[in-house]
C-alpha cells in the first residue's frame, strides 16, 4: 500500500542568530494534490523551501519522502528525490536557446558529445503532452516572460521530478497567463504530480489549491481545506487579525493638472527600439492616476524619462505649468517631484550610510541643512527624527543605523517618509509596496491616499493587479511602451484590463491623439 | 569597566584598527623569523648577531648606533625621529591620496604617476624660474601648487574615463602610471636641469636648493637635530587634518561619499555621479602630486630623472599606508610615520649588523598582504559570517597588489 504523503515535513524547526525562521513547521503534501503554501514575506516560506532543498540543515524535525525518511544535505539531493523549483525568479541563460536551457544541468551525453536530437524528443513530447507549447530553437531573451515560464516548467519535467514547487508563479503573468498556468497546474495534479504552490495571493488559492498551509512569523498556523474556508478567513490566519482587503477612500476630486506629458519617448537601454514611444498624458492635483502593464513594458523607462534619470529623445514635460522638459534630475526633483524608486536599494537608499544620510539624501543641500558647504549635523538629527517618529521607521539604532540593516519595509517607509515630507505637488511611487507585507502594504496605501487628498498628484506604477483596482481614479495601460487604453476602475473589470496588458485589445484615438 | 572595553571592542571602528593592528604584528613576527632563519643558515651570524637583528625590527627607532665595545646602545635618537617624519612626508600624502578616493568607492592605484607628474611641474617650475627674478618662497609657493594640479590633472584622466566611459579606473590608472615615468623622463632629458654641476653622479636632477628653494625648517631641525625634517610634515598633517573634515563634514564630502558607496542612489537624489567621480580622482590626483612637491622641494633630494622603467615605491606605499589606516585620513598620518619607520629599520640594519633592508621589505609586503585582508580579520574578530556581497569592497586591493608587484620589477 503507498503512503498517503509524497512528502511529509515534519516539525521543522530552523534558527538563525536571533530569529527563529521557522518554528515546528509540519506540511504534508499529498500525491496528485496542489498544495498552497501561504504567508507573508518573512513568515518562514523561503527557509521552509531552502529545507527541502538542502541549502540549510534544520535544527529540528525530519523530512520523508513516501514515509521513508530522507536525509537532504544540498539541492543534488533534492534533484535525486525528483523534487523541482520553477523560481519566482527564473533561473534561465539568456543567451542560450530554450532547448539548450531546459537540458542544462542533465545533458546526456554520448562519448562526451551532447545528444541533443534525442533531448529534444523528448522536450517535445513533454510539451505536446502538457500543451506547454515554446520555440525550442528561440533564445531565451527574445521569448515572453510567460514563455520563460513554461521552459521552466520543461525544465522540471524533463527531469522526471514529480514535486513540483511554484514559487510565487502569477507575479510576472497577465490575468489570461494565470487562467493557462492554473490549468497546466490542475493537468499535472490529475497525472499525478504533487503540487507545492507558494504565493500570497488569496484568490488564485481559492481557484486552484485543494488544501493550504498558512505560516505566520516562522509558526504553522495550520493546514485548512480550500473548500471549507473562504478569503477573508486565510487572510485572517496569514496576518493575525482581520484585514482589509479593500482600501478605503473617497471618490477622487482632481484639481489642476500638475504633470503634462505630450509626446514622451524615452529610448531603450538594451535595444535600438524606444522603450517608450509617444506617451501623452496628463495628472491632475488630487487623483491617483495609476500606470499598469506587465513587467517591462516600458513602465520604468517611463518613470526615467519623467524623472530625468534617463534623457528623454523626444516630447516635452510640464510641471505646475513650468517646462522641464532638458532639466537636470536634481531642478526636476526641486521643481517638485517626489520620486519613491523601484528598486529601494539601487536607487532609494546608499545602503551603507546612516539613516540620517539618507533622509537627507536630496535635501543636505539646503540651508536649514548646511552652512558654506558644512553639513549642520544637529538638524540633520533632528529632521531624521521627525521623519522616523511620523513615518513609525524601525530601526536598531535610531538615526545613526546603518541603512543595510534595517528590514526592508521599515526601509520603504524610510524612503516614503523623506518622498512625501518634501511636500512635492508631484508624487511618483513606483511599486511601492513590492516585497512588503501586508500590515505595510495597508499603512502605505493610506499613506498615498491621505496625499491624494491633501491634494497632491501621484502616479503610481504597479505590477499588481489587485492594487491598480484598488488605488487608482484611472488607470493607464502600458503595452510595448505605448499606452494603450485608458480605463475607469469603478468600471472596468481584471479581465478587460488583463487584455489591454497582454496588448490583444487597444484604444484608438481618445487622449493621445 | 569590563562593559567599557566591551562596547569599544564591539564597535565596528576599534575592530578595524584592531585588525590593522594584527595585520602589522603579524608582518614584524614574519620579520622575526627571517631573521632567524637567515642567521641561522649563515655562519657569519652569531647568536647574539641575531638577538640584534630581532631587537632593531622592533624598536630600530631607538637604537643609537654601536658603542665601543660593540654592542647595540638603545635610547632616544632625534635624527632617526627627524628622518622618518620626512620620510613620512609625502607617504601621507600618497596615502591621503588612495584613502580619500577608496572612501568614494574608487581604487586609487594611480599614485605613483600622479606622484610622478607632481615631480615633473614642481622641480620644473623650481628650477625652471630664476630665484635672482622671483623670490624663492614664491616659487616654492608655485612650485607645490604646480605639483598638485599636475597630479589633479593626471587623477582627472582615469576619473574622466570612469565617469563618461565606464572604463575600470585600476585599468586606466596603470596606463598613465607609465605614461607619466615615460613623460618625465622624456621632459627632463631634454631640459637643461641635469645636474652637471656635480659629476659625481650621473643621471640626477638638480637639487632645488641649486636654485635657492628650499622647504623652510620652521624650527624642525633644532628639534631634530642632523635629520632631514622639514615644515612639509607639518603641511601634510594639516592637510590630511582638512581631508579628514572634508569628508566627515562637508556637502561636498557627503556627495563624494554618496557617489562611491551608491552612484546610482546619489543620481536619483540629482548628484551628478560624473562630476564627482572626476573631482575624486582629481583630488587623490593632486594629494599624490602635492606629496612629490614636498619630497623634492626640501632641497636635499635628488631626483633619478631616467624612470621609465620604474615607478616610485612612494606612490604604490600609499595604498597599504591608507589600508591599514582603514582609509581614515587621520589614521593615514600614524600609518604613514610607522611605513617609514620600517624604512629607517632597515638602515639600522644594514648599518648596524649582518642583515640588510630587504628584511624590512618582507616587513611590509606581509602587512600589506594582511591589511588587504583586513575585512577576513574583522570578521575573525567579530566570529560571525558576513553576507557574500559586502566582500566586495575589500576584493580589489589583493588583486592590485600583484599588479604593484609586476610594475616594480618590470
Amino acid at each position: 500500500m503507498e503512503p498517503d504523503y509524497i512528502i511529509e515535513m515534519l516539525h521543522i524547526r530552523k534558527e538563525f542568530p536571533g530569529i527563529v525562521a521557522n518554528d515546528d513547521i509540519t506540511l504534508q503534501l499529498k500525491r496528485g494534490e496542489i498544495h498552497a503554501l501561504l504567508g507573508e514575506n518573512g513568515a518562514g516560506k523561503s527557509t521552509l523551501m531552502s529545507v527541502l532543498f538542502g541549502l540549510y540543515q534544520p535544527e529540528a524535525g525530519e523530512i520523508k519522502k513516501n514515509g521513508q525518511v530522507v536525509k537532504i544535505h544540498n539541492p543534488n539531493d533534492a534533484t535525486a528525490l525528483h523534487i523541482g523549483m520553477v523560481h519566482q525568479h527564473f533561473k534561465l541563460v539568456d543567451v542560450f536557446t530554450v532547448l539548450d536551457n531546459i537540458i542544462l544541468g542533465a545533458e546526456d551525453t554520448k562519448c562526451g558529445f551532447l545528444q541533443r536530437r534525442v533531448a529534444r524528443q523528448k522536450v517535445q513530447e513533454l510539451s505536446d503532452k502538457y500543451k506547454l507549447y515554446v520555440d525550442l530553437d528561440a533564445k531565451v531573451e527574445d521569448i515572453t516572460v510567460g514563455m520563460q515560464q513554461r521552459t521552466e516548467i520543461l525544465k522540471m519535467l524533463y527531469r522526471d521530478n514529480e514535486i513540483l514547487i511554484f514559487d510565487e508563479p502569477t507575479a510576472v503573468l497577465t490575468p489570461q497567463e494565470i487562467d493557462e498556468l492554473m490549468e497546466i497546474m490542475r493537468g499535472f495534479a490529475k497525472e499525478g504530480k504533487s503540487i507545492l504552490f507558494i504565493t500570497h495571493k488569496l484568490n488564485e488559492i481559492m481557484a486552484v489549491a485543494d488544501r493550504c498551509t498558512v505560516l505566520r512569523k516562522g509558526k504553522c498556523i495550520g493546514t485548512v481545506n480550500i473548500a471549507d474556508t473562504n478569503a477573508q478567513e486565510l487572510s485572517n490566519m496569514m496576518v493575525g487579525r482581520p484585514v482589509q482587503l479593500q482600501v478605503e477612500k473617497a471618490p477622487a476630486q482632481p484639481g489642476d493638472v500638475v504633470l503634462d506629458v505630450k509626446g514622451l519617448t524615452v529610448p531603450s537601454k538594451t535595444s535600438k527600439k524606444n522603450a517608450v514611444h509617444d506617451v501623452s498624458f496628463q495628472v491632475r492635483s488630487g487623483e491617483i492616476v495609476c500606470i499598469a502593464g506587465i513587467d517591462g513594458n516600458g513602465q520604468t523607462e517611463l518613470v526615467y524619462g519623467l524623472t530625468g534619470l534617463t534623457h528623454s529623445a523626444a516630447g516635452t514635460l510640464t510641471l505646475c505649468g513650468k517646462d522641464i522638459s532638458h532639466a537636470s534630475i536634481r531642478h526636476r526633483s526641486q521643481a517638485g517631484i517626489s520620486h519613491i524608486p523601484e528598486d529601494r536599494h539601487k536607487h532609494g537608499l546608499v545602503l551603507d550610510d546612516t539613516l540620517e544620510n539618507n533622509i537627507v539624501l536630496q535635501s543636505f543641500r539646503e540651508s536649514r541643512f548646511q552652512t558654506l558647504g558644512f553639513i549642520k549635523r544637529d538638524a540633520v538629527r533632528s529632521y531624521a527624527e521627525k521623519i522616523i517618529g511620523q513615518y513609525d521607521v524601525r530601526s536598531g539604532q535610531g538615526p545613526v543605523t546603518v541603512a543595510r540593516s534595517m528590514s526592508g519595509g521599515n526601509q520603504q517607509k524610510a524612503i516614503i517618509g523623506r518622498e512625501i515630507d518634501r511636500e512635492n505637488p508631484l508624487l511618483i511611487a513606483v511599486q511601492p509596496t513590492r516585497g512588503l507585507d501586508v500590515g505595510a502594504i495597508e499603512y502605505i496605501h493610506k499613506q498615498l491616499v491621505a496625499q491624494r487628498d491633501a491634494g497632491k498628484a501621484i502616479l503610481l506604477v504597479s505590477l499588481e493587479l489587485d492594487e491598480v483596482m484598488n488605488l487608482a481614479d484611472r488607470i493607464l495601460v502600458m503595452y510595448e511602451g505605448e499606452i494603450v487604453g485608458e480605463l475607469d476602475p469603478k468600471t472596468a473589470t481584471p479581465q478587460e484590463l488583463g487584455l489591454y496588458m497582454a496588448g490583444a485589445k487597444r484604444m484608438k484615438g481618445g487622449e493621445e491623439a | 569597566m569590563k562593559q567599557t572595553i566591551r562596547s569599544i571592542y564591539e564597535k565596528e571602528g576599534a575592530k578595524k584598527v584592531l585588525a590593522s593592528l594584527i595585520s602589522i604584528l603579524a608582518g614584524l613576527f614574519v620579520g622575526t623569523i627571517v631573521v632567524v632563519i637567515v642567521g641561522l643558515s649563515k655562519n657569519t651570524i652569531n647568536g647574539s648577531g641575531i638577538w640584534d637583528g630581532v631587537r632593531l625590527i622592533f624598536f630600530g627607532i631607538l637604537s643609537k648606533g654601536r658603542d665601543a665595545a660593540g654592542s647595540l646602545v638603545w635610547g632616544y635618537n632625534a635624527q632617526s625621529l627627524g628622518n622618518m617624519l620626512f620620510r613620512a612626508t609625502p607617504l601621507i600624502m600618497t596615502g591621503l591620496s588612495v584613502a580619500v578616493a577608496y572612501k568614494t568607492g574608487l581604487f586609487n592605484i594611480g599614485a605613483p604617476g600622479q606622484y610622478l607628474m607632481g615631480t615633473l611641474a614642481s622641480l620644473m617650475i623650481a628650477l625652471g624660474i630664476p630665484s635672482s627674478v622671483v623670490p624663492a618662497w614664491i616659487i616654492w609657493i608655485l612650485a607645490f601648487l604646480g605639483g598638485c594640479l599636475a597630479g589633479a590633472l593626471w587623477g582627472a584622466i582615469p576619473g574622466t574615463l570612469k565617469a563618461f566611459l565606464n572604463i575600470n579606473e585600476v585599468l586606466a590608472s596603470i596606463m598613465t602610471n607609465w605614461l607619466a615615468a615615460n613623460l618625465v623622463t622624456w621632459a627632463f632629458d631634454i631640459s637643461n636641469f641635469k645636474n652637471v654641476a656635480e659629476n659625481t653622479k650621473a643621471g640626477y636632477i638638480y637639487k632645488t636648493s641649486f636654485n635657492g628653494v628650499v622647504t623652510p625648517k620652521m624650527g624642525l631641525d633644532k628639534l631634530f637635530p642632523g635629520s632631514q625634517v622639514n615644515m612639509g610634515i607639518l603641511l601634510a598633517i594639516l592637510i590630511a587634518i582638512a581631508m579628514y573634515i572634508l569628508m566627515t563634514k562637508t556637502t561636498m564630502g557627503y556627495e563624494l561619499k554618496a557617489c562611491g558607496a551608491n552612484r546610482h542612489a546619489a543620481r536619483y537624489a540629482g548628484i551628478n555621479d560624473k562630476r564627482n567621480i572626476v573631482l575624486s580622482m582629481a583630488i587623490a590626483g593632486a594629494l599624490a602630486g602635492g606629496g612629490a612637491a614636498l619630497y623634492w622641494l626640501s632641497g636635499n633630494t635628488e631626483f633619478y630623472w631616467s624612470t621609465y622603467q620604474s615607478l616610485p615605491a612612494t606612490g604604490f606605499n600609499g595604498i597599504p599606508v591608507a589600508l591599514l589606516a582603514v582609509s581614515n585620513p587621520i589614521g593615514v598620518i600614524f600609518t604613514a610615520c610607522f611605513m617609514a619607520m620600517l624604512d629607517i629599520v632597515g638602515q639600522q640594519l644594514t648599518g648596524f649588523t649582518a642583515y640588510n633592508e630587504y628584511i624590512t621589505d618582507v616587513i611590509i609586503s606581509v602587512i600589506v598582504y594582511l591589511s588587504a585582508f583586513s575585512a577576513m580579520i574583522q570578521l575573525m574578530l567579530s566570529g560571525k559570517k558576513q553576507k557574500a556581497g559586502s566582500h566586495n569592497a575589500n576584493a580589489e586591493p589583493p588583486k592590485a597588489e600583484e599588479k604593484k608587484e609586476g610594475g616594480e620589477q618590470a
